[in-house]
């Protein structure tokens, strides 16, 4: 029995041992060609995979705004039909933006800030509460996929179709006073387009019906992130509704918030489809009220034919882009930093078992050669 | 894109690993002193979905209706139930000399399929090749790329504008075809979905079975990045059919004008004289195609799009 059961052993240890002699041997003929394999021979086919990317991202996009950049330090437009020729004049065009009493920077980009805000802060609020049912189990909500598919559907409508149909609903004639008139709410028609806030309603209306769904499934998605115990131990802990909220959840979703809050705001700077069509010719539009950043950049381009100032708007439009861009960046870091350490700890941590295995198997090596002997 | 686009922060790995998970939650079912109040906050969840809901469906419905009426019916008051001229308002529609109805389809049309196929095949290709392959600046292009994802591509559109018109290619379609191939959101969402699928290994296997590189790409990880390849297809299918501030600045001519772009002239031309039968129509014609297409996908849709997580 004794002799059986260590010769049986002695032929697994050798077993053992050319299985890793072979992987040894593999391991380092193989690894470094391997690695200059990569290197060598295959980089030729990361830069044809990548070049028709970046060469159309250079002739399409770097170039123009490498133009429009220049352009931004010209007097340059169109005189009478005849373009003039571009006159180098520094900063002028950027002090005319800001700070003459002709530009219509201020009070445009002023619009634009009202009909994000008052968009914005139902959407949020709306979009928060729905996220917050659709991930309660509690409820078991049936048909949530339909209600998702449903609510998330505006934001595939063209913008500019939306502008005219509210445009079309709030005439004077339209739908909504047809309705409105039928169920005696109002005795005679309302004006909508001749109020100024209406019109900002209504733009908003339509930036909160094509936003607020795409938004509840991010903050949706982000509360599925947080670990199903945090809320479980709240719950046991003898937390309420409101207390976990406002306690778990919502630090928990800060970065999603953050994330959600800046990019919706870099969206609303580029509001242009729907008011756009909305008040095309200059009706319905009083004191020009929905006029947009955007739609002025629209206006000095094709209007007023101005590239001098557009080229300037531009680029105070890719400034605070940027800025916000960045502020996006930075609160995702974080959780990027965090990513990373932990791979680094876990890639340490893998190191150290390997060193350990290694020392091990030496040993062992070691120990069997000299059995073997 | 005429907004920044927010899908880009959803991890694509979960799609690929499974549904969120809705049963580990039951738990809280067992909580029963509270069954009464839980009744009350179910019946105020549906009927602020319902209601909802019908905001969300209403302006689709009055559309619908209205384009089944002529236009003097739309005029005297609001109908709940669809009337009888959707033929005659289509007849019209579709045989209005002003309105190029037929071509801007078309133009619509072509350019919104060939740039949305451009744009994935060519995200991918991209997104492939900083994957797999190490090559000098490759950490710089990949940093680069997403660094500018943000930026509203409008900033450089007065350069597009100048260099159409000093090339004398307005007017033509092809123009915004090809700047799709270079879309920084939709790399980044391949590049995403190739780290969380794509085993390293299957790619030596295949070149150890003597696959070139572009075969490997064309074979092997194109049908492994399928599922990202439909999804980003339709939004920018989407994206391109909705979009308005470039083609309205390059397309000038009667024929090469897309759908948003017509609908920008017919505001602009004197609004009170307008069939509005013909109006109704006109935009259900813009709105619907979309739409048919997201009701079939949307189930998939949806879940591909909640399913991601922000930790991946």
């Amino acid at each position: 029995m004794g002799t059986k059961e260590g010769s049986t052993k002695t032929i697994t240890e050798d077993k053992t041992v050319f299985n890793r002699e072979i992987l040894s041997a593999e391991g380092q003929a193989n690894h470094p060609k391997r690695k200059y394999h990569k290197k060598v021979n295959y980089s030729k086919y990361g830069y044809l995979f990548i070049a028709p990317f970046i060469l159309v991202f250079i002739i399409f996009q770097l170039i123009p705004l490498g133009q429009t950049f220049y352009y931004s330090f010209f007097k340059y437009y169109q005189k009478q039909g005849d373009w003039i020729t571009p006159e180098f004049i520094g900063w002028d065009n950027f002090v005319w933006l800001l700070s003459s009493p002709q530009s219509r920077f201020w009070k445009y980009l002023g619009n634009t800030m009202i009909i994000w805000i008052i968009g914005f802060v139902p959407q949020i609020i709306v979009s928060l509460v729905l996220a917050i049912w659709f991930t309660d189990s509690r409820l078991k909500m049936k048909c949530s996929a339909f209600y998702k598919a449903v609510m998330y559907m505006p934001n595939l409508v063209m913008a500019s179709a939306f502008g005219m149909m509210f445009q079309l609903f709030f005439a004077q004639s339209g739908p909504i006073n047809q309705i409105l008139l039928k169920m005696g709410v109002i005795d005679s028609n309302i004006f909508f387009m001749e109020s100024t806030s209406w019109v900002r309603w209504i733009i908003s209306f339509i930036n909160w019906i094509m936003w607020f769904g795409n938004t509840t499934i991010l903050l949706m998605s982000g509360i599925m992130g947080i670990d199903e115990s945090v809320f479980e131990s709240a719950r046991l802990d003898g937390a309420n509704a409101s207390r976990t909220f406002w306690q778990i959840t919502m630090p928990l979703l800060k970065p999603i918030f953050v994330y959600v809050v800046i990019t919706s705001l870099i969206g609303g700077l580029q509001l242009f489809d729907a008011p756009q069509i909305f008040s095309s010719n200059g009706v319905n539009n009083p004191n020009d009220s929905i006029t947009t950043i955007m739609m002025y950049l629209y206006q000095l381009i094709q209007t007023s034919k101005n590239y001098g100032r557009a080229g300037a708007l531009s680029v105070i439009i890719f400034v605070f882009t940027g800025i916000l861009s960045i502020l996006v960046f930075k609160t995702m870091v974080p959780s990027y930093n965090a990513i990373k350490q932990e791979s680094k700890a876990y890639k340490k941590r893998m190191r150290y078992i390997k060193d350990i295995n290694d020392k091990q198997s030496a040993l062992t090596d070691g120990l069997s050669t000299k059995g073997a002997n | 894109m005429s907004r920044i686009d927010r899908r880009l922060m959803l991890s694509p790995a979960a799609s690929v690993a499974g549904t969120p998970n809705s049963n580990s939650k039951n738990k809280k079912d067992k909580v029963k002193s509270s069954k009464g109040s839980l009744t009350v906050y179910r019946v105020i969840v549906y009927i602020v979905m319902t209601v909802l809901t019908i905001v969300c469906l209403f302006p689709f419905y009055v559309l619908l209706v209205n384009c089944s009426y002529a236009s003097n019916d739309i005029m005297k008051g609001f109908h709940w139930w669809f009337g009888n001229s959707f033929g005659s308002n289509w007849n019209t529609l579709f045989t209005d000399t002003n309105i190029p109805l037929t071509r801007a389809f078309l133009n619509s049309l072509i350019i919104s399929l060939s740039a949305a196929t451009l744009t994935v095949y060519f995200s991918a290709l991209t997104a492939y090749g900083t994957h797999v392959y190490n090559f000098k600046g490759k950490k710089f292009i990949s940093t680069f790329i997403i660094a500018i994802m943000m930026i509203p591509t409008q900033v450089s559109s007065m350069g597009l504008v100048m260099m159409c018109i000093k090339l004398g290619l307005t007017n033509q379609i092809w123009v915004l075809i090809i700047p799709a191939i270079a879309s920084p959101v939709t790399y980044f969402y391949m590049k995403q979905y190739l780290e969380s699928v794509l085993p390293y290994e299957i790619i030596e296997a295949s070149r150890v079975d003597g696959a070139s590189e572009i075969r490997i790409f064309h074979q092997i990880v194109l049908p492994i990045l399928k599922p990202a390849l439909s999804v980003q297809f339709i939004f920018s299918y989407v994206a391109n059919w909705n979009n308005f501030f470039m083609p309205s600045m390059l397309l000038t001519d009667r024929d090469a004008k897309t759908i948003p772009v017509v609908l920008s002239l017919l505001t602009g031309s004197s609004p009170a004289t307008f069939d509005k039968g013909e109006i109704y129509m006109l935009l259900t014609v813009a709105v619907f195609p979309v739409l048919i297409v997201y009701l079939i996908f949307s189930k998939g849709l949806i879940k591909n799009l909640t399913a991601g997580s922000v930790k991946g």
